[in-house]
């Protein structure tokens, strides 16, 4: 499990606007990786790239390449699902179906595919799933109740779990903690740092003490100025992006100096 | 403190507080306007009981003096802000008023006549033989169901799959023009679909074929947009989001519509489906032209005329025998029956859409 990610030269389009430009960058397994930037840079557009879940916006395409390991994500013959099987996704606003309940909203990912199980194994999984992600305590006694009923924090944990209990190997967070109170985010940070043991995150967040306080790495996407395609500036070890970043842009956006 | 650029006398100055607006106002007492209505609408009961004016000019009349009475008490008392909500309040309220009276009137128009003949055997009996009294409608309700029911399981299978294609798949041109063709057909005057489905079937069976299929093609053709629209509408209402958390799990896209998206629009897609059922299962046009009416049981929709029940209450009015009376009483009842059928088709869709819509609470 956990692989390594090396981006190559990518550019993202969406139809003929180019919305970022030129990243190159590695990620490192069982690692935190956060990228950080002000709104609209591109983050969230190049962490959907990352599993191709960037495709599925009509007309938009990305150019460059991106390898798992050895593999190529953009390579030819290469099945988007199978990519996004072993890279899982949690969003910015938690999105549990609401027609399931929470036990299978966690035992989505395998019954969505058809996973043929047995009743216990896919007890095991869900109650292993739930544990990993801070819930099991709080919903064991009412697993049969729809998942939208709970509150934001644990729908948010929920959504981890989902995502955990395909085990993928690289786990992407876009925001996640955004809509969430202190507690609910405590708990997700804590979560994160437990995950990153077996697991490739890579973080987007706004929260520049979110970043400091999980990633190992960090990575500061910036933009040149309105309708200009987005860009990495620099990614570096957090405590460096931090404390003596290489770029004066990276110097000014961390301190509060931007714009 | 700033100062403003554009103007520079103190009484514009937008940092100053105007204060002085009194903080009480005059009202009109509690019920006012009820009250008011009540007494308008007694008075114009009265005109069309007692000096004999027509229904609808005592209801339009009352309509009129009613609001220009509560506008004028309002204006008066109350000032010109609250005065222009009361007018408004009240050409709503009249509005309703009055576009429930034919409501209410076909209600008890179809009651009052159509409860002569709702018994036992009318609900028993075909018309097999009947020239006179008794008989019944069993035939009719029957050719009603089976063709309704052929006509929902022609379309909705035609008008899911093709919602689908719009939401999750179409792109482009043919997705536009899908789109546009279903929107022309909503507006298919019946009887069209009707000679449709006629030429349709005497091309293949020659002239003066009658079927039950035909009108379930027909009622279809008709049933089919309605289907489409309801179902696109719904299937545009779930959230992208949850699209996007299934893809995210590796679900392939057909598994997602199938598991994830039909099943979170389903209470709306079943709601749609019902209400096109109610739409179309009064229709007397098309059945007239193929389907015909017979006076004996025949529930076999690929062999023969068969009987409905709007063309069983057309043809009981239009052909009475003798004396009348007999005849216009089924037609009455069959149309009562029908009203109810429909009635019971909407509890129906109110019921699925409360039973299969996703729970928050548990």
């Amino acid at each position: 499990m956990a692989k390594r990610i090396e981006v190559k030269d990518l550019d993202i389009y969406y139809d003929k606007f180019l919305a970022v430009q030129g990243v190159s960058m590695t990620i490192q397994p069982r690692s935190v990786t956060a990228l950080i930037g002000p709104s609209g840079c591109g983050k969230s557009t190049f962490l959907r790239t990352l599993n191709r879940m960037h495709e599925l916006v009509p007309n938009a395409r990305v150019d460059g390449k991106i390898f798992m390991d050895d593999d190529d994500l953009y390579g030819p013959g290469v099945d988007p699902v199978n990519v996004r099987r072993q890279i899982g996704m949690v969003f910015q606003r938690p999105n549990p179906f609401p027609t399931m309940s929470i036990y299978d909203n966690v035992a989505a990912g395998l019954k969505l595919n058809n996973k043929r199980m047995r009743r216990s194994e896919m007890d095991d999984v869900v109650e292993r799933a739930l544990r990993s992600a801070n819930l099991w305590e709080e919903v064991k006694d009412r697993l049969g109740k729809p998942g939208s009923g709970l509150s934001g924090g644990q729908q948010q944990r929920l959504c981890i779990a989902r995502a955990i209990a395909v085990q993928p190997d690289v786990l992407l967070m876009d925001e996640p903690c955004s809509a969430l109170d202190p507690i609910s985010t405590q708990a997700i940070e804590d979560l994160m740092l437990e995950l990153k043991e077996k697991y490739t995150i890579v973080i987007v967040t706004h929260n520049m003490q979110q970043a400091a306080r999980v990633s190992d790495m960090t990575g500061f996407f910036n933009l040149q100025g309105v309708g200009k395609p987005g860009e990495l500036v620099e990614i570096d070890e957090t405590t460096k992006i931090f404390s003596t970043p290489s770029k004066k842009a990276t110097e000014d956006y961390i301190s509060g100096r931007f714009g | 403190m700033p100062t403003p650029t554009t103007s520079k006398s103190p009484e514009s100055d937008l940092y100053t507080p105007l204060s002085g607006v009194p903080l009480t106002a005059g009202q009109l007492p509690r019920g006012a306007a009820p009250l008011t209505l009540l007494v308008v609408a007694l008075a114009a009961v009265g005109f069309w009981q007692f000096a004999d004016w027509s229904v609808a000019a005592c209801a339009v009349l009352g309509a009129l003096v009613y609001t220009l009475l509560i506008y004028t008490w309002s204006r008066i008392v109350e000032g010109s802000r609250k005065a222009t909500d009361r007018f408004v309040t009240a050409v709503v309220t009249c509005a309703f008023l009055l576009a429930l009276l034919p409501l209410v009137s076909v209600v008890v128009t179809v009651l009052s006549n159509g409860l002569a003949r709702f018994d036992t055997e009318f609900f028993s009996y075909s018309m097999r033989g009947i020239v006179g009294e008794g008989g019944g409608a069993y035939h009719a309700i029957m050719g009603t169901l089976i063709i309704t029911a052929l006509a929902t399981l022609i379309s909705v299978p035609v008008g899911l799959l093709t919602a689908i294609y719009l939401v999750e798949y179409g792109r482009g041109k043919l997705a536009k023009a899908i789109t546009f063709f279903v929107d022309v057909m909503t507006g298919i005057p019946s009887i069209v679909a009707g000679l449709f489905a006629y030429a349709l079937f005497a091309l293949i069976f020659g002239p003066g074929v009658r079927m039950g299929i035909m009108g379930a093609v027909a009622l279809s053709v008709l049933m089919i947009p309605v289907v489409v629209r309801s179902t696109e509408e719904m299937l545009k209402l779930v959230p992208n989001e949850l699209r996007e958390a299934s893809y995210a799990l590796a679900v392939p896209k057909w598994r997602t519509i199938t598991k994830v998206v039909l099943p979170t629009a389903l209470a709306g897609i079943a709601t749609g489906v019902t209400l096109a059922i109610a739409r179309v299962i009064g229709e007397t046009a098309p059945l007239l032209i193929t389907v015909g009416i017979t006076s004996s049981d025949n529930f076999n929709p690929f062999d023969g005329r068969m009987a409905t029940l709007s063309v069983f209450s057309y043809y009981e009015y239009v052909n009475p025998g003798v004396p009348p009376q007999f005849s216009l009483d089924r037609a009455w009842a069959a149309a009562l029956t029908l009203i109810i059928i429909v009635m019971v088709l909407n509890l129906i869709a109110r019921l699925i859409s409360r039973l299969f819509a996703p729970k928050t609470r548990g």
